[in-house]
């Protein structure tokens, strides 16, 4: 039996498999519909910069003014200035801080910004003025996005008062300083390393793809095999006289076309509809989902290995599947882990693969760049395919 | 052409046998389902594995047929080891185990030209070889319709034409007929006999129907709880029942009680009693005066006898003789008693 032989046979065997996953037009279907859904869950459930806008927020301006002037009415009018502009909030007015915390517990508004009462005095005064912003502690979420977007209005309308203050003084001195490099000595840009606007999507679709790609292997696999070993099919493939390994390669090459189509797929919704910029390498990039594959196919024989029915094999595989998808960083940066998960999560391949995956697709990495994930990678699936091999033989025979 | 690593030199043994078992044993956790298994199959032959549900027939045709590893004692298919030259073995068998081995979404045609080329036979031949097989069934015209719309009769020609598709020198059947009406089961009994004959494969096939046995097989060996318990020609084990004083009953008796039958299991002379309706009993008896003493017997329970058939033993009878069962999957619809005088066994449920 040449290396030929199993090659014809892994082939064949392949062949066999599609072939049956593509009769099955329910299953096929599902193959398409499921990249669809992830895509769109991913993509339309979890926040991003640009996705708040129109959310209620009420003003109470309680401010009795000075004398004759009212900086309040000015303070308001810049802010719907800059709220007419980024269609942020959807402004309510509101009498008092009270009526204020009334209208959030009723849900009337997500938030409130509360003018107080001596502001005009206290900035005519050289005091500092002071603006209250209210938050809905019931949903966490939204407050912190709030609070950071009304912070860097009232920044910026700060320095725009302070730079009126301070004019009159600087203009009495010698040398004309500008004003803004009084109050605000420096200023803070932001700049990706690569050009462009950060885009949620970016940091979603390496990750979705890595993680489809290989749940269709390690759900894809055992589920393959202990069905046919149900079903008694897989009986008719071990009489024959062919090697373990090209049954099992036949298989693990069925699913990994599976989990490419459903891979790129997801690619090309992620650049058609969801504007996704693809920076590096296509072909790295699939070279990296390859490599993802081989790393978990050890795994799933060793699972096929010991469950003795298919509802085993799909129990194992779940309980498995769900904690390394989130520890992984699918959803979710491991930096944002307690340092424990993240030590787990380095023990993960999927780490690794999705790792190889975002430096490559988002940041245009080569090969060099992502040397480290690439070695893991093969030493993971060398080593777990080593292991599966002897132990998929003795299971296949008891 | 299949060579024989130990002929060359020692020249041809006494004896060629396809098969041979010596104490084969499988133990799952406690239970042993194949006990110290030991019998041979001459080449050509028909041998039939006769016994009840989870006696070891198909155990012991997993482990003949490399897919399952013994666990204690040897076994050879032409000469080649099943542990140590399982290659090779393979290579000279074919298998129709109890669950159909076919994909239901590829048709006839795919599913033939997938197992064909596991086992590497070339294109052109394999095409030849499955129109061949496919006209042989009579089931040339569905060659491209999926497997999943076939009738049961038809899956089972297909599933016996898979596993000659490689032309092998031993056909492994795990009773194939199960499940089928019984014009299918002709047919593919007829089939079993017409590759026997025309291609001289030795055939090893189990099954729990005696008939089937009876009619299909050159020889028999009966398994009961993991063992062998007779091996003999059809009519050699019918001897044992006929051969000694035995006499088998048929009577016709209406108004039948459980009073009347348990008077006649009463007797010295009769070993069991088994209804087959509300009139019909069978009756197996030994001894010389058994017919007699019967008929007295039922009489003194003033019942009356419309017929009375003596009846020539059938394998069900010789099983019955040896285990001291029934091989039945429904046993219970029949009144079970049981004389334990040959064979001391454990209840145990079916």
């Amino acid at each position: 039996m040449g290396v030929k032989n199993v090659i014809s046979h892994i082939s064949i065997i392949a062949w066999k498999d599609l072939m049956e996953l593509f009769r099955n037009k329910m299953a096929l279907f599902m193959l398409v519909l499921m990249p669809i859904f992830m895509m769109a869950m991913a993509g339309f459930i979890f926040p991003s910069n640009t996705s708040m806008s129109n959310v209620p927020v009420a003003l109470a301006n309680e401010d009795e003014g000075y004398g004759n002037s009212s900086m309040s009415s000015i303070f308001i009018n810049a802010l719907e200035r800059i709220n007419n502009s980024t269609e942020m909030m959807v402004l309510t007015d509101a009498s008092s801080f009270d009526e204020v915390r009334d209208m959030i517990q009723r849900d009337d508004v997500e938030g409130g910004i509360v003018i107080t009462r001596n502001f005009t005095s206290d900035l005519m005064t050289g005091e500092q003025g002071s603006i209250i912003i209210v938050t809905d502690q019931s949903n966490p979420q939204l407050s912190i996005a709030l609070w950071t977007d009304l912070n860097a209005v009232f920044e910026q309308m700060g320095t725009v008062l302070a730079q009126q203050k301070v004019e009159p003084f600087l203009s009495q001195m010698d040398n004309a300083t500008n004003s803004l490099a009084v109050v605000k000595p420096y200023h803070v840009e932001t700049k990706g390393a690569i050009p462009g606007t950060f885009n949620y999507f970016d940091f979603m679709a390496p990750g979705l793809m890595a993680m489809t790609v290989m749940m269709s292997v390690m759900t894809g696999l055992p589920a393959a095999i202990s069905h046919e070993r149900e079903v008694g099919t897989l009986d008719g493939m071990m009489v024959a006289p062919i090697r373990r390994l090209g049954i099992i390669l036949g298989k693990t090459l069925a699913q990994t076309v599976r989990g490419l189509l459903q891979g790129t797929l997801i690619l090309i919704l992620a650049i058609a509809l969801f504007g996704v910029n693809i920076q590096g390498s296509i072909l790295l990039i699939f070279a990296l989902l390859f490599l993802g594959v081989f790393s978990f196919v050890g795994l799933g024989v060793v699972i096929t290995s010991f469950a003795k029915d298919q509802e085993t094999a799909m129990m194992m595989m779940t309980t498995l599947m769900f904690p390394m998808l989130f520890l992984s960083g699918v959803f979710f940066p491991i930096q944002q882990m307690p340092w424990y998960m993240q030590n787990i999560s380095k023990a993960l391949p999927l780490t690794y693969a999705i790792t190889a995956l975002r430096k490559v697709m988002v940041l245009g990495a080569d090969l060099s760049a992502i040397s480290l994930e690439v070695t893991v990678l093969i030493g993971f699936g060398t080593v777990m395919t080593l292991i599966a091999l002897p132990v998929f033989r003795k299971a296949m025979t008891r | 052409m299949r060579v024989r690593h130990q002929s060359s030199n020692e020249g041809e043994k006494k004896n060629m046998h396809a098969i041979e078992a010596n104490n084969l044993t499988k133990r799952f956790g406690n239970l042993v389902a194949v006990d110290h298994v030991s019998f041979s199959v001459e080449e050509g032959e028909i041998f039939g594995l006769l016994g009840p549900n989870g006696a070891g027939k198909t155990t012991i045709i997993r482990m003949l047929s490399t897919l399952t590893r013994p666990t204690e004692g040897t076994a050879s298919v032409g000469d080649y080891d099943v542990v140590k030259e399982d290659g090779k073995v393979r290579e000279l068998i074919g298998l129709v185990s109890e669950k159909i081995i076919l994909y239901d979404r590829l048709t006839a045609k795919e599913n033939l030209r997938f197992f064909g080329r596991l086992y590497n036979i070339p294109g052109e031949l394999l095409n030849k070889k499955i129109d061949e097989l496919l006209r042989l069934v009579k089931l040339t015209k569905w060659k491209n319709s999926q497997v999943g719309t076939f009738s049961t009769g038809m899956r089972q020609r297909m599933n016996v034409i898979r596993a000659m598709l490689n032309m092998p020198a031993v056909l492994f059947l795990d009773e194939p007929t199960l499940g089928l009406d019984p014009q299918s089961s002709v047919e593919i009994r007829e089939f079993i006999r017409k590759i026997n004959r025309e291609n001289k494969v030795t055939i090893i096939l189990t099954t729990h129907m005696m008939v089937e046995a009876d009619m299909l097989c050159d020889r028999i060996g009966i398994i009961d709880y993991g063992k062998i318990v007779a091996l003999d020609t059809s009519t050699n084990l019918k001897k044992l029942v006929s051969g000694a004083d035995s006499t088998i009953l048929e009577l016709e008796v209406p108004n039948l009680t459980t009073d009347t039958i348990h008077s006649i299991q009463s007797l010295k002379c009769v070993s069991s009693v088994s209804q087959n309706n509300s009139t019909r009993i069978k009756v197996n008896a030994n001894g010389e005066d058994a017919f007699d003493t019967i008929i007295d017997a039922i009489r003194a329970n003033k019942r009356k006898i419309i017929s009375v058939k003596n009846l020539e033993p059938t394998l069900e009878d010789v099983f019955l003789q040896i285990t001291g069962h029934e091989v039945r999957d429904k046993a219970d619809q029949k009144i079970k008693m049981k004389m334990h005088r040959h064979h001391m066994t454990k209840p145990r449920v079916r």
